[in-house]
């Protein structure tokens, strides 16, 4: 089958693309000679007179009572300023939490999971620090522990929560279930007896880490109003003031967040880690206090993906059509809330994937157990769905012989369909073209390691210079597998960014200062800020303003939604400023030139000019006449995309997401197959990003999302013991891949405009993090002929031992 | 915490003596990330980088003596040569950075069952020598290991060099991550063929509490080549000889599960690397080679 | 304890230090120098790669007082070592390899960069043209996780065929 896919340009695009570092340019990071240089100042090189060391004293046991406290010695010990338990928090709130406020600050009488902060030292060096922290007391008296399905669910089983007020207590089946949803449509009981073939399957998708680079740091430093000023590393400067205020006792005015540099996130700084800690000891000691975390206590000190256990069943007629899906997905939420719930509504209304299926009878769930909290990370609920519903499409094809691309073509989603969630998919979905793109991308070559003459390089080996085979048992595989993924805040959620703009005459340079709270984390948010106000008001020189509180919410920096949500904050507000110019600009010049008052106009290459492009008069030159009635043009703007609903808590059916993205691969693999060692060889993917904003950055985001796929597929996970504990918190055991262990990824970026979002842009971050992972697992299988129905793959699975 | 840096070996040989407790320091790639783990706190850091023999290397014609210090990355650019199995040791061993630290002493001194440099000291046949203000011993290396982590050195001992007879024949080495680069070995195995002394030694890593020999293995491996003639013949060996030698070095491991791997996968992957490894040396084994004894200088693989 | 070495061509000098300090430390808390990266501390990164008279290592793994006396260049001291190695006269000018990770994009967050830098620097200084499975061994100490390796591999390349033709 061969399509071909229109690259389209939105109307609505006022530019095209000759401002140099617009929209659709592969403009160059703001920051990008500050991060080469080792200038940047992330927020672990915070420096501050005066300043002091905090370190987190943290349980050792999932799950205990904690009997007695004793800081005593901690607070002798030479050179300590201070050490902080739960009794001596400030304010009557103690606990917080992005959903649902259940997280203790620092624990009280109970510790629900290894790692929860227990309590606090800040001393004048980190090793002083330490040293204290070692010094402190808790006496502890373990409990039972809830570690997976049937402990939690059990009727006698230990609640983590007995008390819980929250939202979703009165409708989960269990007070160990945080959330469950069900997304119930057609019939699939009376679907399943119509179908010529079903395959059933149970399928785990292992605790994967956002690893993140820079560790969780940050520097809280007193006020003089008794308030903080806190520059830290987050996704969301907003919503953690939310959670700190209360905690501190203070109005969120008091509290002042500044963003500093953030090594990477991928969810994992969704949630509040050291915030609140350091500000408590700089309220305290009345000096600045910066914390740390080292790599062991930052495995321990944010949330990770959620584990999952996914029980699928699919039936199709004998020519590859899709009659039913029943699936039960069970997300181990870990000791609090997080974002379990919205993980959980996720994974409900993606579980069908990127197929029309008319009838489904899906429920997911998140439980509370004493294992890790889990919360967000890059993918979100769709991940663990792909990894499952991927693996049963190529287990429906081999039972149907059918080409297990062309099965998936023939269910595959187009725009116009609708989801098992009711919601009818209103901009393309490219499922087919994509799976076709990767299809049609030449092989890469055959035995790449064979030097000739019995050589082997033994880098493109399974093993690598670990020297395991010379080619012996090295067998090739290629799979498949494309995936869904929402945008943007859901299920109703008030999803809205703020963008500030102002746009004045610099040195005679007409110059746009942006402001937002939006976080840069890495993907290059500032850079498409920059590039969007040169394009809507025809400048060069774009200056922004540091992200902090004292301009309005940006919204999170996660489920792909900055760029929608901010970008489109930043165009709306630019848009405003461009027709006050325009308006003050017509009042001025309209009586005496004509065309001002009839043409349409626009700002384009440092001019005003008519739609038509012909040039008014330079933008310096209007700023300047107009500078003694307007100084400068400002506009400060919220930006909300089209509101989404609810799902329905029985059957899931609402307009719950706003948009999607759609991702494809193809992998190849080498297996040692006595070894049980893997070779990716090469992992293409075809992308639907509707605009490419910046075709550079978008590259950025399909290759690193496909390698941290690559990563869930062969190697990374957290390993949890039966009672608990974290038994790998290190990068020596938790392991990413290396650039040995990442193969060339081809990519095909389509364009096909969603005409709801500015400039037709979708979201890009997510969707190449869901299918890398099922495709390598279905490479593999194609080589081994093994189910495998766990990620991450060990060698052992690949075994009979 | 002190910390004590001498210049020279006989000073840092009295430093030892005086400081039976001191933590000996040269690369630092285990001892750092204790101290920066707050895991270990010693009273004594006794740093051996500034003593010059001990980034020495010594070639004769019986044997290279490498220092203690002496980094993987030179063993791997310099030495693939002579000590051909623990060059491609080397070159498995953490990341370039931990290789142009890390060196043979500083994995002797951990004693790791994990160490990448033991299977191929073992199949060499390595001799530590080990000096203190009292003198110096020479310890074969297989005796070195006596525990989980732990070696023979008396406390005032330190690891002046590592003795190794050039190689003679072919070597090998081989080892499993769970990744393709900076990884910790799930297990390792090395090969060695002594032409001269017509012997066969073996080395296998992180399969065990300590590095260990097969020693039934080599034994039978040996045997079946001697008197098959094989040594003077270098005619291909029957295949079964490699699955029996393969199943006796699997045999030779006492693995745990951890969380690198399974007891039950470490000795199969042995399994696998025994057989691969001596086919591979096989294969590179030329009888000409047989008559250069092994006293008599580098061979090459 | 006091320590002193040469850093970036500048002697400098740091007193108090505790025994078990890393150099990585020193440099990013007492020498204002924050621009190597902690990210692990524990070898598995290569964001804290220095050169210590010359050679590539983790300064996480380097007690401070191993460096008394040793000439140590950081990131911040790239584009001026750079120059001097080329013998161009411009200051104030990006180093080749710092310029291409620029151009190619091979920069996210960022915090693996420095890091990689000077490895790549250091690479490129021994093998002007390397093949990619050699930058891959060369750079396989250097974890990044925003990238997936394929801008930077660009970027090596980029610095490489740059150099080249000068």
């Amino acid at each position: 089958m061969q399509t071909q896919p229109t690259r389209t340009r939105p109307e609505s695009t006022p530019a095209d693309g000759q401002h140099a570092g617009g929209v659709g340019e592969s403009a160059a990071r703001p920051d990008g000679t500050l991060k080469v240089t080792g200038e940047f100042a992330y927020a672990s090189d915070l420096w501050h007179e005066d300043m002091l060391w905090a370190v987190t004293l943290r349980s050792p046991h999932a799950h205990a009572r904690i009997l007695a406290v004793d800081v005593g010695e901690a607070l002798a010990h030479p050179g300590v300023q201070c050490v902080l338990t739960h009794d001596d928090l400030p304010s009557r709130t103690t606990v917080y939490g992005l959903e649902v406020a259940d997280t203790p600050a620092l624990a009280g009488d109970r510790v629900r999971y290894h790692g929860e902060p227990v309590a606090l030292v800040a001393a004048d060096h980190p090793e002083t620090a330490r040293s204290a922290a070692a010094k402190i007391r808790v006496e502890y008296e373990q409990l039972p522990v809830v570690h997976d399905e049937s402990t939690a669910l059990a009727t006698d089983a230990p609640l983590l929560h007995p008390d819980r007020t929250d939202g979703h207590a009165a409708h989960v089946p269990h007070p160990n279930v945080v959330h469950r949803q069900p997304v119930v449509r057609g019939d699939a009981a009376a679907a399943a007896a119509r179908a010529d073939v079903v395959v059933t399957g149970e399928y785990e998708v292992g605790m994967q880490d956002q690893a993140f680079l820079g560790p969780e740091s940050g520097l809280a430093v007193p006020a003089e109003d008794g308030g903080v000023e806190l520059y830290v590393a987050t996704q969301w400067l907003h919503a953690d003031r939310r959670q700190i205020a209360p905690v501190l006792g203070l109005p969120e005015e008091k509290v002042r967040m500044v963003l500093s540099g953030v090594g990477g996130a991928f969810g994992g700084r969704e949630d509040l880690s050291m915030q609140i800690h350091a500000c408590l000891l700089a309220l305290h000691t009345g000096r600045p206090v910066k914390m740390v975390y080292n790599r062991e206590e930052s495995f321990l000190g944010h949330v990770h993906r959620h584990p999952a256990v996914l029980h699928y069943e699919h039936g199709a007629t004998a020519d590859g059509r899709l009659t039913h899906l029943k699936c039960r997905i069970v997300l181990d939420g870990g000791a609090y809330t997080s974002s379990s719930p919205a993980v959980v509504g996720n994974a409900a209304s993606l579980a069908a994937g990127p197929y029309e299926v008319e009838n489904v009878d899906i429920e997911a769930l998140a439980l509370f157990t004493n294992n890790p909290p889990c919360g967000a990370m890059r993918g979100f609920g769709a991940v663990q769905a792909c990894f499952a519903y991927e693996a049963q499409m190529d287990r429906l094809a081999a039972e149907l012989g059918m080409d297990p691309v062309e099965l998936r073509q023939r269910n595959a989603l187009r725009q116009g369909g609708t989801m098992p969630t009711g919601q009818v998919v209103d901009s393309p979905a490219p499922v087919a073209e994509l799976l076709g793109r990767v299809r049609e991308r030449p092989l890469p070559p055959e035995r790449r390691w064979d030097t000739g003459a019995g050589g082997a390089e033994l880098r493109e080996l399974p093993g690598g210079v670990g020297n395991t085979t010379h080619g012996e048992d090295v067998v090739r595989g290629v799979g498949y597998a494309v995936g869904i993924k929402n945008v943007g805040f859901s299920e109703g959620f008030d999803d809205y960014s703020t963008a500030r703009v102002r746009l004045e005459l610099v040195g005679g340079e007409p110059v746009a200062t942006v402001h937002t709270a939006a976080a840069e984390v890495g993907q290059g948010g500032v850079t498409v800020q920059g590039q969007i106000a040169r394009t809507e008001l025809g400048v060069e020189r774009v200056v922004l303003q540091p992200a902090d509180t004292t301009v309005g919410s940006a919204g999170s920096t996660s489920a792909s939604r900055q760029t929608y949500v901010t970008g489109g904050a930043v165009r709306n507000a630019c848009t405003q400023v461009r027709e006050h110019l325009l308006d003050a600009a017509r009042r001025r010049y309209a009586a005496t030139e004509p065309v001002w008052a009839s043409a349409a106009l626009q700002l384009h290459g440092g001019k005003v000019t008519t739609t038509e492009g012909r040039p008014l008069v330079g933008i310096a030159q209007l700023l300047a006449e107009l500078h003694d009635e307007h100084p400068e043009f400002t506009v400060e703007s919220e930006w909300r995309h089209r509101p989404t609903q609810p799902f329905d808590p029985a059957t899931g059916q609402g307009f719950g997401h706003v948009q999607y993205s759609f991702a494809a691969h193809r992998a190849v693999v080498e297996v040692d197959t006595r070894l049980g060692l893997v070779k990716v060889v090469e992992l293409a993917c075809a992308q639907d990003v509707g605009k490419a904003v910046n075709p550079q950055a978008v590259l950025g985001q399909i290759h690193g999302g496909s390698t941290q796929g690559l990563g869930l597929a062969l190697m990374e996970e957290i390993l949890v013991g039966p009672e608990g504990t974290v038994r790998n918190p290190s990068f020596t055991d938790y392991l990413i891949p290396t650039v040995l262990d990442t193969p060339p990824m081809p990519v095909d970026v389509l364009e096909l405009a969603d005409d709801h979002a500015p400039y037709g842009l979708r979201g890009v971050g997510e969707a190449p993090t869901l299918s890398s992972t099922p495709a390598v697992l279905a490479a593999v299988r194609q080589a081994t002929g093994r189910a495998l129905r766990r990620t991450p793959l060990r060698p052992e699975h690949l075994l009979e031992v | 915490m002190e910390f004590l840096r001498p210049a020279g070996w006989e000073e840092a040989l009295a430093a030892k003596a005086e400081h039976p407790d001191a933590v000996p320091l040269a690369g630092g790639t285990d001892i750092m990330v204790e101290l920066n783990f707050g895991r270990r706190r010693p009273r004594t850091l006794l740093d051996l980088s500034a003593i010059s023999e001990l980034h020495a290397v010594e070639r004769t014609p019986s044997a290279v003596r490498l220092g203690a210090a002496v980094p993987y990355t030179r063993i791997v650019e310099d030495l693939a040569d002579v000590l051909p199995g623990l060059a491609m040791a080397s070159r498995t061993v953490g990341s370039p950075q931990i290789r142009n630290r890390g060196s043979v002493g500083g994995n002797l001194g951990s004693a790791s069952p994990a160490g990448d440099a033991h299977p191929a000291l073992l199949a060499a046949g390595a001799t530590v020598e080990a000096e203190s203000v009292r003198g110096t011993r020479h310890i074969p290396v297989e005796e070195f290991y006596t525990g989980v982590k732990r070696n023979a050195l008396a406390e005032d001992e330190l690891i002046r060099a590592v003795r190794v007879r050039p190689a003679a024949g072919p070597q090998q080495f081989s080892k499993v991550g769970t990744r393709n680069a900076m990884t910790i070995a799930v297990c390792a195995f090395a090969l060695a063929l002594h032409p001269g002394s017509r012997t066969v030694r073996s080395g296998i890593g992180s399969a065990a509490p300590t590095p260990v020999r097969a020693p039934e293995a080599e034994e039978f491996l040996g045997r079946v080549l001697d008197e098959g003639g094989y040594w003077e013949s270098g005619e291909p060996v029957p295949p079964l000889v490699a699955e029996e030698f393969a199943s006796l070095c699997a045999a030779a491991c006492d693995p745990i599960d951890d969380v690198r791997g399974s007891a039950a996968y470490r000795r199969h992957a042995v399994r696998v690397m025994a057989q691969r490894t001596w086919e591979w040396a096989w294969a590179g084994y030329r009888p000409g080679a047989a008559r250069n004894d092994d006293e008599g200088g580098a061979a090459c693989v | 304890m006091r320590v002193t070495f040469t850093v970036n061509g500048r002697r400098c000098e740091a007193d108090d230090v505790w025994e078990g300090e890393s150099l990585l430390y020193v440099l990013r808390e007492r020498l204002g120098l924050p621009g190597s990266k902690n990210a692990c501390e524990q070898g598995e990164c290569g964001s804290c790669t220095v050169r210590l008279d010359g050679t590539p290592v983790c300064a996480c793994l380097v007690a401070a007082g191993q460096a008394e006396g040793s000439e140590v260049l950081t990131v911040e001291g790239l584009a001026d070592f750079a120059r001097q190695r080329s013998g161009e006269p411009e200051p104030d000018q990006l180093s080749p390899v710092q310029e291409a990770f620029n151009r190619a994009g091979a920069v996210q967050c960022g915090f693996c960069t420095p890091g990689l830098l000077v490895a790549a620097d250091e690479l490129l200084e021994r093998n002007p043209l390397p093949s990619d499975a050699e930058i891959r061994e060369a750079l396989a100490g250097n974890l990044c996780r925003c990238t997936g390796y394929e801008k930077i591999l660009d970027a090596v390349r980029l610095a490489a065929r740059g150099a080249g033709e000068e």
